[in-house]
């Protein structure tokens, strides 16, 4: 069977997935959905073939498993903000129409050779930071929930971190590869370029008051400088000065020190200062509402969860008992409806798509594409890890977005754009790689 | 570059692996303590699509808390109803969406919800969960009798105040009230009305396991109690009363000073509650001595009984808000604690226990207000069965006390609480020094050969005594409980 061919096979299996999905949240909510629901399943099949087509024409030999395994994590989502909120659920689903235009376009530019994109690796790089200050701009600049990672255009609103995220591993793989030998020296004047990028991160990090995507770029740097020089003292050090910046950050900083205290302790026994009323008030009924109402979530799901559409997120008055469900806390959702058995079916997904990704770094060629593919794979980890280990109180919440699952408009584009990234690097390797192209996994 | 790229790989998995332990943590080891926490609505919601027991009293047919069903949004959820409103709100609680739950709808939420961890209920839950059938919880049978209660809230008339009857043989809780009564079906809706407090009292507090008042003279009994089991005096030990008794150079005085009454014995001090006599017994003897004694009948600790531990209070002596037992002899006035002065403060429901001990022979019984749990096809979860607390005076004492107590009753001061059978009672005023601001007592037990009820009952802000004000209310009860 060709590689093409096997996706096509595991689509149609995620298809049917769907569309077990669509049909429990509608037996189950039936009184309040309608049978359209069912239309989805086909719906999205119908769109992943699409994108497959797109495959098959211009990266034949590339991973076959990947685009699979994300129609199974954008159904993961969509099937659940479907049962949260049908108009959101159909919002979300032209934003994937959207993803799949833009990673078809993408396949489609790049499709005889992406390693030009070496070239322009500064207007990358510029490109990203540009975006990075966007939102801390006046007048387009939107605070939401404390973090300022928003850009209004008109009716148009998006979060540019999401693709200045692949724009910067774009730069990264291209100056890295370039820059690799004399950095590997270690003589303190090629440190500059480090303490620059580490000066970026804490920036970002002050401007957007947001410590996850700070965390986010910089563990994608350190990675991927440690691929390229081989020296884990570089990483090593490049650790300490960012914990020593976050530390000083959180003394400047109170949004990112209420984070911290909230991560620490959500529950309190006695009332403790609230800011948001001015007054005294228990922290779990106060700053920490959201963490400790989406663990209740999470407990509640328990070993098998309450079913797909049965699980508690409103009151009888349909008043929300959990904020930024579909975002932040979709995780939480999914938990409490598919129980630790479906969610870690779902880490199992998250973990697939990696190693897939990871595999196809090992199998490039050259250092730019080895480079390139780390740095998607491994932004795409981190990046699940720091949202998904935020709501789990892990590490301290922040609010990204879980890539392909979360409701949200850029972050589903850009992640479409990521994966055609991996696509169009392991269809290079694949193709020039001398071993035969049947029945290769 | 590639022993470099499967590192990272490894790290990037071990990242995403460890999610799934941290999920792990939530869902399974830490799961039941978040369901516990009071702020999780989600659980308490949640709980609402459950078809909750219900709860009657004892004659197994007034309803205390019954459902009604509601379609939200394609689901069926069971809300609370409380048919008998006010009548048993502080023993049956409420459970609503928006208040954390009281009452016994709070402590015995698990086998109401049917989620109580019994291997048998968790597998048929389980299936029930599979089928898709509704959760169906087990139904609560209380032993508060309803004809008596009724009585009893009518008695109290509104008054703040508190009247406990228990079945001394069994512990059994015949009737609980607490006064002002409030109506539970307002506590979703309209908390503040449910709220507001009533002749300048709060209705949400039971008052019968959680109010801590001066026992007065009711505690005499267990000064009482204390003397004959010293060994030191017998009932027949004689005083002579002057109308006050000295201690620490300074006259503590009786009820009335104007009328000593000479010689007299124990009975005929408890008879008339006279202050002295009980002065000189507790100096005697020691507060810490009297403080043993009132342990055995279960003060300080809190009283055993199905309600939520934070909706009862321990009795004993108080000092800055809290319970306080001595070290030694000189931190306590040992005169004034023997009839009840001092920082003592007691709960009615602790009161009731000792009446309820002197009629049992001396034994106390562990207080009980549920008599059964029965699952919904009729098997019984959980049955009470009468369990003894302590031994809190010898049977011969008991039968001592318990005669002098008959005197107060047929020739004494507690007159009011007298019934057509022998009756055996104690009265109690607790004097705050502001004119009409007395708490007024009166304890008892009928019949006296072999008692099927002891009651306590408390009024705050009373200006007459325990004997004229609670003894008539202790009367009434009584009479509807035996009938």
């Amino acid at each position: 069977m060709t590689l093409r061919n096997r996706e096509l096979v595991n689509l149609f299996v995620v298809a049917v997935i769907t569309g077990l999905g669509f049909a429990s949240v509608y037996i189950a909510r039936q009184e309040v959905v309608s049978t359209a629901s069912l239309s989805y399943a086909l719906f999205f099949f119908g769109l992943y073939v699409a994108a497959h087509a797109v495959a098959r024409l211009t990266v034949p030999h590339a991973d076959p498993y990947l685009l699979p395994l994300t129609g199974l994590l954008t159904a993961f989502g969509v099937t659940e903000i479907y049962r949260l909120d049908p108009d959101n659920a159909f919002r979300q689903g032209l934003w994937i129409v959207v993803g799949v235009a833009a990673f078809s376009a993408t396949l489609i530019l790049l499709r005889h050779d992406f390693r030009r994109l070496e070239s322009y690796k500064y207007i990358f790089g510029v490109t990203a930071i540009g975006l990075l200050i966007l939102p801390a701009l006046p007048l387009i600049g939107q605070t939401v929930n404390g973090a300022r990672l928003w850009v209004k255009a008109g009716p148009l609103q998006f979060q540019p971190g999401e693709l200045a995220k692949i724009f910067l591993i774009v730069f990264l793989a291209g100056y890295l590869r370039e820059k690799r030998e004399v950095l590997a020296q270690g003589r303190l004047k090629d440190f500059g370029p480090l303490l620059a990028i580490w000066g970026a991160a804490m920036l970002v990090l002050v401007e957007t008051n947001d410590l996850g995507s700070a965390l986010l770029y910089f563990g994608i740097f350190l990675a991927m400088l440690y691929v390229a020089t081989a020296k884990p003292w570089f990483a090593g050090a490049g650790m300490v000065l960012f914990v020593a910046g976050a530390a000083v950050v959180y003394q400047l900083v109170s949004r990112v020190e209420t984070r911290v205290t909230i991560w620490l302790h959500p529950w309190t026994d006695e009332k403790v200062f609230c800011a948001q009323t001015g007054g005294l008030a228990l922290r779990q009924e106060c700053d920490s509402y959201q963490l400790v109402k989406s663990l209740y979530s999470i407990g509640n799901g328990g070993f098998g969860g309450k079913g797909l559409g049965k699980g508690t997120f409103s009151n009888s008055g349909g008043d929300p008992l959990i904020p930024y469900l579909n975002t932040d806390f979709i995780y939480s959702a999914l938990a409490q409806e598919l129980g630790l058995i479906g969610i870690a079916a779902l880490m199992l997904v998250f973990m697939l798509f990696c190693l897939r990704g990871f595999r196809i770094a090992l199998l490039a060629q050259d250092g730019f594409s080895k480079l390139l593919a780390l740095g998607l794979t491994f932004g795409f980890a981190l990046q699940t890890f720091i949202i998904v280990g935020g709501v789990l109180r892990v590490i301290p919440l922040t609010g990204i977005t879980l890539p392909f699952v979360s409701y949200g408009g850029s972050s589903v584009v850009a992640n479409f754009i990521l994966l055609a990234g991996l696509l169009l690097v392991s269809n290079r390797a694949n193709a020039t790689a001398n071993i035969p192209m049947e029945g290769r996994p | 570059m590639n022993r470099q790229i499967t590192r990272v790989a490894v790290v990037a998995l071990i990242l995403l692996a460890s999610l799934i332990l941290a999920t792990t943590y939530w869902q399974a080891y830490a799961a039941p303590d978040l369901a516990d926490k009071q702020d999780n609505s989600i659980q308490r919601v949640a709980e609402f699509t459950v078809k909750r027991g219900e709860i009657y009293a004892a004659d197994g047919r007034t309803l205390l808390a019954a459902n009604k069903v509601e379609k939200v949004a394609g689901q069926t959820l069971y809300f609370r109803t409380y048919p008998s409103r006010g009548l048993a709100a502080h023993i049956v609680g409420y459970s609503t969406q928006v208040r954390s739950r009281a009452g016994l709808e709070r402590s015995e939420n698990d086998f109401l919800t049917g989620s109580n961890s019994n291997l048998n209920t968790v597998v048929e839950t389980t299936l029930d969960k599979l089928r898709g059938a509704t959760v169906e919880g087990n139904d609560v049978y209380t032993t508060i009798r309803p004809g008596a209660q009724r009585m009893a809230l009518n008695a109290l008339g509104g008054r703040c105040g508190a009247a406990v009857a228990l079945e001394p043989r069994t512990g059994k809780v015949l009737v609980s009230v607490s006064s002002p009564t409030y109506d539970p079906n307002l506590i979703e809706d309209n908390f503040a009305a449910a709220a507001r407090a009533k002749f300048g009292c709060q209705p949400l507090l039971n008052r019968v396991t959680a109010g801590l008042y001066a026992p007065g003279s009711t505690f005499k009994v267990v000064t009482g109690a204390a003397a004959l089991d010293s060994g030191e005096f017998t009932p027949e030990s004689t005083f002579v009363d002057p109308g006050y008794c000295e201690e620490y150079g300074k006259r503590v005085n009786n009820y009335d000073t104007s009328a000593p009454f000479g010689g007299v014995n124990l009975v005929q001090a408890m008879q008339f509650s006279i202050n002295s006599v009980f002065c000189n017994i507790g100096k005697a003897i020691g507060g810490i001595e009297i403080l043993d004694a009132s342990k055995r009948f279960g003060f300080y600790s809190v009283p055993p009984l199905e309600t939520p531990v934070n909706e009862r209070s321990a009795s004993g002596l108080y000092d800055k808000g809290r319970l306080f037992f001595p070290k030694d002899d000189t931190q306590i006035d040992p005169g004034r604690l023997a009839f009840g002065q001092e920082r003592m403060l007691v709960t009615p429901l602790q009161m009731a226990m000792v009446s309820a001990a002197i009629a049992n022979g001396g034994r106390v019984m562990r207080p009980h207000v549920v008599d059964r749990i029965v699952a919904p096809d009729g098997t019984v979860v959980v049955r009470q069965k009468p369990d003894e607390l302590a031994e809190a005076a010898e049977a011969d004492h008991a039968r001592s006390l318990a005669e002098m107590m008959e005197r107060v009753v047929c020739c004494g001061t507690g007159a009011a609480g007298k019934l057509s059978v022998p009756t055996a009672g104690k009265t109690g005023t607790a004097e705050t020094g502001i004119r009409g601001r007395n708490t007024t007592w009166f304890i008892a037990f009928a019949p006296v050969e072999s008692p099927r009820v002891a009651v306590a009952v408390v009024l705050e802000r009373q200006s007459g005594t325990g004997g004229s004000t609670a003894a008539p209310i202790a009367r009434q009860i009584m009479q509807a409980l035996i009938g």
